[in-house]
């Protein structure tokens, strides 16, 4: 994992020192709330409905166990016990002080942590598939790359006004974890035809009231020349985004109204003038930040270990587990487990101070001091001896994290929704909650599939509702919560925009709604097809018809 | 009009606070000033913006409020979240003070 040198130390606690003196002159009043305002936003600080709101960066959703430890501090010392991971692999505190916040930052600043870019028109966290250096498949760390991005994007003079803000992935498995098809810019990893390893860049994509998916600008960009791609993209987008309508300044509006195809030459115009030019990044440098991310000390193992294999056998609740949320690993006779922060009832995402001090003991026990935050809002151990699985597991089980519901109906997206955000039109937590009530039996859920509920609060679309194979849209009606529901949404490789299935439901309707498409997907459901397999093959209108029929 | 009152957020450490007919800021939306009418209003506003220059809140604004059991409370839900606290979490917040 990248740990920082003298050069990262010094910057980031000469930005705490800095944001010191403004929290001081903001509250001497020698700074008046426009001129701090801007100010606090660099910083990740927000005024939120029931107090300050502070996001800390995770760069591509990556934790050491001394990282989690201090964020769990945090929420102990400064917050109220608990954290929210969100839908971007950071961590916001609900309730700090403004007061509290340079003493925080630097907490953070000591293990290598800051609040920089998590907010404001400029290059936000850098986010990355939560398996990377892990995954069976994967053709090489993306972090690596991620990394390099975060250092060139951090405080970039040219990109820190930009027209709205920007959003990076990166991928290099097959299969999307990160939804980069729905980010600004979206870096898949492939080889060519002579094997080289390099990049498919998307642009353009993105949720929101205006939501697209990425367009391919590039099959093939080689690693080497990834910044100078990078930056005439941003250069384009600086120069042609608009800045005059906030509802039409993302990216994705000028790669929609000027086409994918011009788009693409006005880079390669740019690119042309400073590809192999001085922003290319020298190759001592890549080397020295890839050794970072060099894969842990693995014992050599079987395939299988036969403790796992028993058991396995002999535990059904653990078998369950097992099935849903362990995934394969690179490594022989390791697996990547999934720690899931949906267990029934409870907000989606939220981790106490106390589990995140028990996750860090886990993964130093159990998973050489890893963590990784998904985008779904789950954390993860990415590298486990398959033999140490049960131990692992009957610790989680206390800690109210082993609930074995990765990737099914109660493994929900919500974002903070109308119980914490200014900007929310409706609650999305509660409906998370009832929703795992409704479907709490664990038979019937993974009798049901792969099947991803997305909830976002309002049409900014943080609870990334668009591409929800099930999607919930908070709205409000004349005073009163309501939610659309859209179908068929989609955020990995196979991305698509959900579709409104028509009007919005009430709240006291809305889990019986979902229940309802849920009945028609069995009801219609072909053997081994999953909920969306069903719904591109038959379409909207047996799930409309049962939806209104009753309505 | 509607009953109202003038709400904004502490600025030290942003906790939602309603202006008192004494002046001063209080916790408890039971507690805050109500007009009801224009004049007044606009006077009450005036007030609060003279505490945002004395940095004692920030972004005052009138919300609708409707008599309830313990005192006025607010008409809308998003300010009836915003002066309980969380409706999921009913440790935190306001109501977790009994307020």
């Amino acid at each position: 994992m990248y740990t920082y040198d003298a050069f990262d130390e010094t910057f980031v606690t000469e930005r705490v020192a800095q944001f010191r003196d403004q929290v001081a002159r903001r509250l001497s009043g020698e700074l008046t709330e426009d001129q701090f305002r801007p100010l606090r936003l660099m910083n990740g600080l927000y005024l939120q409905l029931h107090a300050y709101m502070l996001r800390v960066a995770i760069p591509y959703g990556t934790l050491t166990s001394i990282q989690l430890r201090r964020l769990a501090h945090i929420a102990r010392r400064y917050d109220k016990g608990y954290g929210h991971f969100t839908t971007r692999q950071n961590i916001q505190y609900n309730w700090p002080a403004l007061k509290d916040t340079p003493d925080i930052l630097a907490d953070l600043a000591e293990v290598g942590m800051h609040a920089i870019q998590t907010s404001g028109n400029c290059i936000r966290n850098v986010t990355a598939d939560q398996f990377a250096g892990a995954a069976a498949g994967e053709i090489e760390d993306p972090r690596i790359w991620a990394e390099i991005i975060r250092q060139w994007s951090t405080l970039h003079p040219e990109f820190s006004f930009l027209p709205r803000k920007f959003k990076i992935a990166v991928t290099a498995s097959p299969n999307d974890r990160a939804a980069i098809a729905v980010h600004d810019i979206g870096l898949k990893m492939v080889r060519d035809q002579h094997g080289e390893v390099g990049f498919t860049v998307y642009v353009g994509g993105g949720m929101g009231r205006t939501p697209f998916i990425g367009k391919e600008i590039r099959a093939f960009l080689p690693k080497a020349h990834l910044l100078s791609y990078l930056e005439a993209v941003l250069r384009v987008y600086n120069q042609h985004g608009r800045r005059d309508n906030m509802f039409k300044s993302r990216i994705k509006i000028l790669v929609h109204e000027i086409g994918a195809d011009a788009f693409r030459e006005r880079v390669e115009t740019e690119w042309a003038a400073i590809k192999d030019g001085p922003v290319e990044l020298p190759a001592e440098e890549l080397a020295r930040i890839a050794e970072q991310f060099a894969p842990p000390a693995f014992e050599t193992l079987a395939a299988v270990a036969p403790e796992f294999e028993m058991r396995r056998f002999e535990d059904r609740a653990f078998a369950r587990w097992a099935r849903a949320n362990l995934f394969p690993h690179r490594q022989p006779g390791y697996a990547i487990v999934n720690l899931s922060l949906k267990p029934e009832g409870e907000p989606p995402g939220d981790a106490s101070a106390e589990q995140m001090d028990a996750v860090a003991d886990l993964a130093d026990r159990f998973g050489f001091g890893d963590i990784r935050v998904t985008h779904e809002q789950n954390l993860v151990l990415p590298h486990v001896r398959q033999k140490d699985l049960y131990e692992l597991w009957q610790a989680l089980l206390p800690l109210g994290l082993a609930t074995p519901n990765i990737g099914t109906v109660t493994d929900i997206i919500a974002c903070p929704g109308l119980d914490y955000c200014s900007l929310a039109n409706a609650r999305s937590i509660n409906v998370a909650e009832d929703i795992t009530r409704r479907f709490s039996d664990l038979d019937r859920a993974h009798d049901l599939g792969e099947l991803k509920i997305k909830i976002s609060g309002c049409i900014n679309a943080c609870g990334h509702h668009h591409v929800g194979h099930i999607g919930i849209l908070g709205v409000d009606k004349k005073g009163e919560e309501h939610y659309q529901i859209t179908l068929g949404g989609d955020a990995t490789e196979t991305a698509s925009i959900g579709e409104i299935v028509g009007p919005a439901f009430s709240a006291a309707r809305i889990v019986d709604a979902v229940e309802t498409v849920v009945t028609t997907y069995v009801g219609h459901r072909a053997p081994g097809e999953r909920f969306l397999d069903t719904y591109r093959r038959i379409g909207m209108k047996p799930f409309k018809d049962s939806l209104y029929a009753t309505h | 009009m509607a009953p109202q009152m003038v709400t904004a957020n502490r600025l030290a450490d942003g906790v939602v606070v309603y202006l008192a007919a004494d002046g001063r800021w209080r916790e408890r939306c039971a507690d805050g000033h109500v007009v009801d009418d224009r004049a007044s209003a606009a006077q009450l506003l005036a007030t609060a913006e003279a505490a945002v220059a004395t940095c004692d809140v920030v972004g005052p604004y009138l919300i609708d409020v409707v008599p309830g059991d313990g005192g006025p409370r607010p008409q809308r839900y998003r300010e009836q979240i915003r002066a309980a606290g969380p409706s999921i979490r009913t440790d935190l917040g306001k109501q977790a003070e009994g307020y």
